[in-house]
Parts: C-alpha cells; sequence; structure tokens
C-alpha cells in the first residue's frame, strides 16, 4: 500500500508553508466558487485540507499503479500504428487511473471543469508522478499547456480547449524543428490563412516532440511569410480530432522510454491561433518554458527521491563483510549527500513554485480588474523573483538528479550495472532532465541577468533577516560569509568584463552556482530552524555548498582575463 | 421520469489483516482491533467497482453503501463516497453487537427489505472471518437468486444481469434475472481510485449520530446539503425479531483460539543434481505443499 504523498513528510512540510495562505487568497478569491461548484472550499483552511486529499489521492495512484508500471513500460515502449502513437499498455493504464481519480486540468479554473489548485500543488503531483516513473511525468505533466492557454487565449478557445483537458486529454508543444532547437527564433514551420475555410493551415516539420500526438498541442509556427526571425512566429493550437499531422517516427532513447518524442509532419493541418499574432515566441513560448522548466525541476526531484530511496534500501540490505554496507563510511556519506541534495532540490522547487503561484494568480487578476497600487507591486516583486529562481530551480534540480542517480547506481556496485534494478532506468532516464527545456548551460545565459541585476543579492539579503535559533545562528553566520565571497566575485567579473569582453560570459556558470549554493543554503536553513529534522541535512548540504561555492571562487580569483582567449 | 435503477452494495469495515504484526492477538488470543488499521474489506471494494460499472453501462442508476458496524464504520461509506458511489446506508446500534454470520445477514436483509433495491452486490467474503456467507445468507433471506466468485460484468440491461464467474476449474458466464444477489471475487477488477472531485465533495458527509455531536457550523451546512448527510438505521429502523439480532441470534460460539507460530523445525540439504530434485518435487506433490 505505497502512497508517495504519505510516506514523503518532506513534502508534507513544503505544502504547510506560510506563504500558501496568500497563494489560496489569490487563487480563491473570496472564495466565491462556494455558491456555484459543490467541490469549492469555504475558507483557507478547507482548501488547505482539500490540497492534502487531493496529493494524496495522486500519491497512491502513483504508489499503486505507476510505479508498477514502470518496468514494463519502460521495455515495452509507444509504438507507432498507422501514422499515430500506440502508447505502452502500462502507460494507458497510467493514464486511465489518473483519469478515473479525476486529476485532468488540475491548475484550471472551475468554470473550465478544473480543481483550481496552485501551480504549487501541481509541481508536489508531478514530482510524485515522476518518482514512480520519470517518463511517464513527460506525458502528464504537458497540462501545463492549458495553463498557457488559460493566461492568453480568448473566452472561446479556452471554453473549447480546456474543459477536454480537464477530462484528462493529453498535451504537446510543438516547439522543436530539425534546425531549430536552442535557437527557436529559426523556426520555419509555415502557418498560412485560409480565407475560404477561416483557418490557419500548418505545413512542414518539427522533432523531438514530446507527446507529439497528443489530443492538443501547441504549435509555434512562421505566420509571417518573409520573416526568418522570432518577429514572425506565432503560437497555434492544432486539434488532434481534425487530423492534418502524423506521426513520421518515434526516436529511440536512452531513457523515457515511455516519453514518444515524435517527428510530426505537418501538411495542410488546420489550426487555431492563440493571441496576438507574432508573440508567439516573444511571450507565449516564453511563459510555457517557464512553466514546462518548473515542471522539469519537480521531475528532476521526484526522480531523485526514487534514485535515492532505491539507494537507502539496498544499502540497508547489502551486507558485505558481515554487516550491511551502509555501515561502512564510504557508502553512509554517499547517502547523506544524495539525500541533502534531494532535500535541496525540492526545497528551491517549492520555494521557486509559490513566487509563480502569486505572480500568476495576481496576473490573472489584473486581466480582470486593474490591481490596487499594492498589489501591483507585489506582482512586480514576485515576478522578478520567479522568473529569477526558475533556471535555478531547473538547473540545480536536473544536475542535482544525475549526481543522485549516478551515485545510487555505485552503491549498488556491479548489481546497480544489470537490468536487475531500478537504478539503471533512473540512471538512463536522468540524463535528459539537464538537456531538455533549455540546458543547463541556458540556464545560466537566463540566470546570469539576475546575477548581475541583483536578484539573487537582494533575496540572499533578505534571507539573512530570518530568525535562527541557538542551534542554527553558527550556519546562518558561515553563509554571510559566503555571501560576501559572492560579491567579490561578481564585483571582480564584472570590473574584468570591462577590460576583456566575454569575460562574464565565461565566469557565468562560475556566478550563478555559487548564487544557487547561498539561496539553496538558507531555505535549507529557515526549514532547519522551523524543525530540528532538517539540522543534519542542513549542515551536510551547506558543508557541500561551501565546497563547491570555494572551488568557483578559487578559479574566479586564479582566472585572468586571458583565460577568454585561452579557452576559445 | 424512467425508473432509477438502485444498486446497493453491502461493504465491511474489516481489521488489515493483511500486513499482521506480533501484537495483532491478545493474550486471551482475540484479535486486537487497535493494533491494526480499519480498511475497506478488499473484496467489497471489487465489489463496489463492479456496482459502479453497472451503473456506468446502465446511466440512470444509483449505487449506495451498505454497512454494519459502529459509529465509525460510516469512513466505509465516505470512502465509497469519494470513489464514486451515491450515498450509503450506516446499520448500528448496540443490538448487532456479537453478530456471527446468521444475525448479520439477518439483519442486513431487514435492512435491504427496507432500502428495496434491483441489485445487491457484495464482496465473496471478508478478510477477518472469511467465511462467505454472509452475501448468499442474504439472497436466501430475501428469496433472491445469487451468483458467487463473480468476475466480471458481462452485461447489464433492464431485469437481467450477465456475469463471469471465476470457478476452480475455468470460468462461467451466467445469466441471471434482477434483482440478485452477485458476490464479486478480488480476481475481478481493482477498485477505481478516490476521485479529486467527489473527495472535495463528500469529504464533510456524516452519518446521523456522528453529525448529532457535530459542532453548530457542520451542521448548518449539511443541513444545506442533504447529499452529506448519510443514512443512518439503528434496530428499530428495520423491523427485525429482536432475538434473532446480534448475540442471542448467533448460533455460532467460538471455542478456543489458538495462535499459530510457524516455526522452521527440520532442514532438508539436497545436491543439484536431478535425482535430488525430482525427489523433493515428488515428496512436496505427496504432502500437497505443491500442485
Amino acid at each position: 500500500m505505497a502512497n508517495f504523498y504519505l510516506d514523503n513528510k518532506d513534502l508534507q512540510y513544503h505544502l504547510s508553508h506560510p506563504l500558501m495562505k496568500r497563494i489560496i487568497e489569490l487563487k480563491e478569491r473570496n472564495f466565491a466558487d462556494r455558491s456555484e461548484y459543490d467541490y469549492a472550499p469555504q475558507d483557507v483552511e478547507d482548501a488547505m485540507d482539500s490540497y492534502r486529499r487531493v496529493l494524496e489521492i495522486v500519491g497512491d495512484v502513483c504508489g499503486e499503479v505507476i510505479a508498477a508500471n514502470a518496468e514494463s513500460v519502460d521495455h515495452e515502449g509507444p509504438r507507432v500504428v498507422n501514422d499515430h502513437v500506440e502508447y505502452a499498455s502500462g502507460t494507458v493504464r497510467n493514464i486511465e487511473a489518473l483519469n478515473e481519480a479525476g486529476l485532468g486540468g488540475m491548475t484550471l479554473p472551475r468554470r473550465f471543469g478544473g480543481l483550481n489548485m496552485p501551480v504549487t500543488c501541481f509541481a508536489m503531483a508531478n514530482e510524485m508522478v515522476a518518482r514512480a516513473d520519470a517518463g511517464f511525468e513527460n506525458i502528464w505533466g504537458l497540462q501545463d499547456c492549458a495553463e498557457t492557454i488559460n493566461e492568453f487565449a480568448t473566452e472561446d478557445i479556452k471554453a473549447r480547449f480546456l474543459p477536454r483537458v480537464s477530462a484528462g486529454e493529453t498535451c504537446a508543444m510543438d516547439l522543436t524543428e530539425p534546425d531549430a532547437g536552442s535557437d527557436l527564433g529559426a523556426v520555419m514551420l509555415k502557418a498560412s490563412w485560409d480565407e475560404e475555410a477561416g483557418v490557419w493551415r500548418l505545413n512542414g516539420c518539427k522533432r523531438f516532440i514530446t507527446n507529439g500526438d497528443g489530443d492538443i498541442s501547441l504549435v509555434l509556427a512562421r505566420t509571417e511569410d518573409g520573416t526568418k526571425d522570432a518577429r514572425g512566429l506565432s503560437m497555434l493550437i492544432y486539434d488532434k480530432r481534425d487530423g492534418g499531422v502524423i506521426v513520421r517516427r518515434i526516436e529511440n532513447k536512452l531513457g523515457i522510454k515511455g516519453s514518444p518524442t515524435c517527428e510530426l509532419v505537418f501538411n495542410n493541418a488546420p489550426a487555431t491561433l492563440v493571441g496576438d499574432r507574432k508573440m508567439g515566441l516573444i511571450k507565449y513560448v516564453m511563459s510555457l518554458m517557464n512553466a514546462a522548466r518548473l515542471g522539469i525541476s519537480a521531475q528532476s526531484t521526484g526522480l531523485a527521491e526514487a534514485a535515492y530511496r532505491e539507494a537507502l534500501k539496498y544499502a540497508q540490505e547489502r551486507e558485505q563483510f558481515g554487516k550491511p554496507i551502509i555501515q561502512f563510511a564510504a557508502v553512509s556519506e554517499m547517502l547523506k549527500n544524495m539525500e541533502a541534495k534531494t532535500l535541496a532540490s525540492r526545497a528551491l522547487l517549492y520555494e521557486t513554485a509559490r513566487f509563480v503561484d502569486i505572480y500568476k494568480q495576481l496576473n490573472h487578476i489584473s486581466n480582470e480588474r486593474s490591481l490596487e497600487g499594492e498589489e501591483r507591486q507585489e506582482m512586480k516583486f514576485y515576478n522578478r523573483l520567479a522568473d529569477g529562481f526558475t533556471p535555478l530551480a531547473k538547473m540545480f534540480g536536473s544536475e542535482f538528479a544525475n549526481e543522485v542517480a549516478y551515485d545510487s547506481i555505485q552503491i549498488h556496485g556491479g548489481s546497480g550495472y544489470m537490468k536487475d534494478y531500478a537504478c539503471e532506468r533512473l540512471y538512463r532516464d536522468a540524463r535528459i532532465l539537464n538537456i531538455y527545456e533549455g540546458t543547463t548551460q541556458l540556464q545560466v545565459v537566463a540566470a546570469i541577468n539576475h546575477v548581475t541585476k541583483g536578484t539573487y543579492l537582494e533575496q540572499i539579503l533578505r534571507y539573512e533577516e530570518q530568525e535562527l535559533n541557538e542551534n542554527t545562528s553558527a550556519l546562518g553566520a558561515e553563509l554571510k560569509e559566503l555571501r560576501k565571497r559572492y560579491e567579490e566575485v561578481v564585483a571582480r567579473v564584472e570590473a574584468l568584463d570591462k577590460e576583456a569582453q566575454g569575460y562574464k560570459d565565461f565566469h557565468s556558470r562560475r556566478l550563478v552556482e555559487v548564487a544557487g549554493y547561498i539561496i539553496m543554503s538558507h531555505i535549507m536553513l529557515r526549514q532547519a530552524t522551523e524543525m530540528e529534522e532538517y539540522l543534519n541535512p542542513t549542515k551536510i548540504f551547506v558543508k557541500y555548498a561551501s565546497r563547491k561555492i570555494a572551488e568557483a571562487v578559487s578559479c574566479i580569483n586564479a582566472s585572468e582575463t586571458s583565460d577568454v582567449e585561452l579557452y576559445k | 421520469m424512467e425508473k432509477v435503477t438502485k444498486i446497493v452494495v453491502m461493504a465491511k469495515q474489516v481489521p488489515d489483516t493483511r500486513n499482521v504484526g506480533k501484537d495483532a492477538m491478545t493474550p486471551e488470543g482475540t484479535v486486537n482491533r487497535a493494533a491494526l488499521a480499519a480498511i475497506f474489506n478488499p473484496e467489497d471494494l471489487n465489489a463496489l467497482e463492479m456496482a459502479l460499472q453497472m451503473r456506468d453501462r446502465l446511466g440512470n442508476a444509483r449505487v449506495e453503501v451498505l454497512t454494519m458496524g459502529p459509529q465509525r464504520a460510516a469512513d466505509v461509506i465516505r470512502e465509497a463516497m469519494f470513489r464514486g458511489a451515491d450515498g450509503g446506508y450506516l446499520l448500528s446500534g448496540k443490538e448487532f453487537a456479537g453478530s456471527d454470520t446468521l444475525a448479520t445477514s439477518y439483519a442486513l436483509s431487514c435492512a435491504l427489505r427496507k432500502i428495496n433495491p434491483d441489485i445487491i452486490v457484495a464482496g465473496r467474503q471478508a478478510i477477518d472471518g472469511d467465511t462467505a456467507q454472509v452475501g448468499p445468507q442474504v439472497a436466501e433471506k430475501l428469496n433472491l437468486p445469487q451468483v458467487t466468485y463473480a468476475e466480471e460484468l458481462v452485461d447489464i440491461k433492464e431485469g437481467e444481469v450477465t456475469i463471469k464467474r471465476r470457478l476452480e476449474r475455468g470460468a462461467e458466464v451466467v445469466v441471471s434475472p434482477l434483482p440478485a444477489v452477485i458476490t464479486v471475487n478480488s480476481s475481478a477488477k481493482e477498485c477505481r481510485p478516490r476521485n479529486a472531485k467527489r473527495v472535495m465533495k463528500f469529504k464533510y458527509a456524516l452519518a446521523t449520530s456522528e453529525l448529532s455531536v457535530a459542532e453548530d457550523k457542520a451542521k448548518a451546512f449539511i443541513a444545506e446539503r442533504p447529499y452529506l448527510h448519510i443514512v443512518e438505521f439503528a434496530a428499530a429502523d428495520v423491523n427485525p425479531d429482536p432475538e434473532q439480532l446480534g448475540l442471542s441470534g448467533s448460533p455460532t460460539k467460538v471455542k478456543k483460539i489458538e495462535n499459530v507460530v510457524f516455526q522452521a523445525k527440520e532442514a532438508k540439504s539436497l545436491s543439484a543434481d536431478d535425482k535430488d530434485i525430482e525427489a523433493l518435487m515428488q515428496e512436496l506433490i505427496a504432502s500437497h505443499t505443491l500442485g
């Protein structure tokens, strides 16, 4: 009777964060829905109770159904039959169970059949699904495409598509093409207006499309003839019921094998424009990508959780030299670090998700009425934090998941290299996390602005204001010292960048990492101050973070401007 | 208006005997209920699923759960509502205490006469008593046809149900007129999970006796929402013969309960050659451990 919510105290802790109250207020707006919907909450406490209960359902389906199917799905994988995707049989059962549980449209408004839950709760659900089967999370997590429709489409379009997502139909985001990967401005799929039929027509190819044969697809296409850059791109919805798209093939991948990664051919496929023309990449895809990145950090945390648990279980059971291997220092140190990274990854994920929730809800409200002065300030404040923290959560979460999965195999020894244990699947599944939805290197490009513009430093200073106790004050002092090192290296890099253009670019990952390690340490420290259970993992994480920071700082301090040329 | 088909699922709250620890029995040899979680009897969940499938196919039908037990057995009804049931009945009172299968089936049949369902579905047996008697006894008392060992709902239409039965040496498809009692095996489809919206809708549902001790706020809340009120029958509500209830209606008397402790008493080592293995196989087959 595995339940991935009830067996995870850390996840439950994050749901109880004080900011949840504000998020519920913004999400429920005077609890107006209660007169219309019998499942709407009466007050904050009632909403929290409902969130817990719904997450318990997710935990049950994950523990009982999805986890049990993960291995067979990995072996069986999806197939192309008559130009369309046929999922592995376990995938079909997973979708059926989640739909019976009514978990489509988790964040969508009730008027579209949704559950109207915060992004934070959706991220928690994604985390649990990924812990059960990371590849399946790709299919299910794509329901966040509906969030983008909800944010930017007209009421008509919303009413047409969103209830279907709530009923359990799957989504896809069709962005990548053979010559447009990280550089999406180069997308060439052509959209032309069909005057007679009154629809847009799509022609061309897409590649590497996750769940490409989903029911509802958001497509980035070139509506402006003759253009070559991002300004000619728009966002359109393709409805599978209309036909016109075939799946040419499914990629044969290293991992997440249950998730069909499709090559698509559009042949006069009808489509509906979302929002304004030419804003496809500049506005809508950016929003979509931010949601997707948060999804990947949830996927990463879930995978790290699974890999850590597999390793812990094995280390407790496997005996060598007459005792369980967990009793050997070399093994237990690895496990402690894996645990600390998993907790830190989760701490950063939900801190980010809460920022996103507040910003997104105020943004929704601003579409209905003009915000008060204070609300405008609040929206701006959280928007900046959400933008700054999302690439950090994606980057650290995905890198940590890889490290934890790597160590999980190491702890399994020779057995871990065999197909007999789940750790080998987790290791393969993890490898995509720091690549798709923007590689780690691209997350650095998004994050470096927040180093130079001070978003991170300001937030670190705010964290420093937190009240500590006798257990945590020494760690707090240590983090202040680390923050000074951070300010010094930022100052050095900015000064030298003026002498040698490209110097900042060269060190950007190191700067972002230093900021990220300090930020995660602070969130962990807050938890350790609230609950003693977090004290030891926090100490371990801060030690780990200090080592990583020391390495980055010494690298920057020893780096001359000539390095820019040296590494070219 | 077309008649609504009324499907009643008989369900029981049982101690979770599947994960028994060493404190599962009291020193006196009775079940230590405090040490075991109270759960929805597993095969009754299979029965609930079959009832929900009947409703899915019929369209115009209602699924209700009937359970007999103490106040906390209302949890079983709430759980069923979370998974798809429309409502339920709690049959509760000290008169029912100490019932064996005969008294239980008598009490349930009294309640069922009052409810007057078109179809009755139940799990084959409960994991605490393992008798598999209550379903069939209810059918006899109500003078209804019964279909036991049901594994799959093949078809259902007005006045008739087709069921696949799982038997020891194969399967059998039978057609039964309705009303009928159907008891369902664990090999039938697993019950669907709790549904998010249903959980949010029904989480405050209370049975009458729970409601009577609830806070005023909860009372007012449920008064506005009748679907949150779980019907509760006391003994007097179902017009029974008091002699046939509870202990006095229970001819079964437990003489003695023994704790069986499995212990490896003997060990045998054999070589890996075919002859030894063949000999072991023969021995295991002869002792009915295998085959």
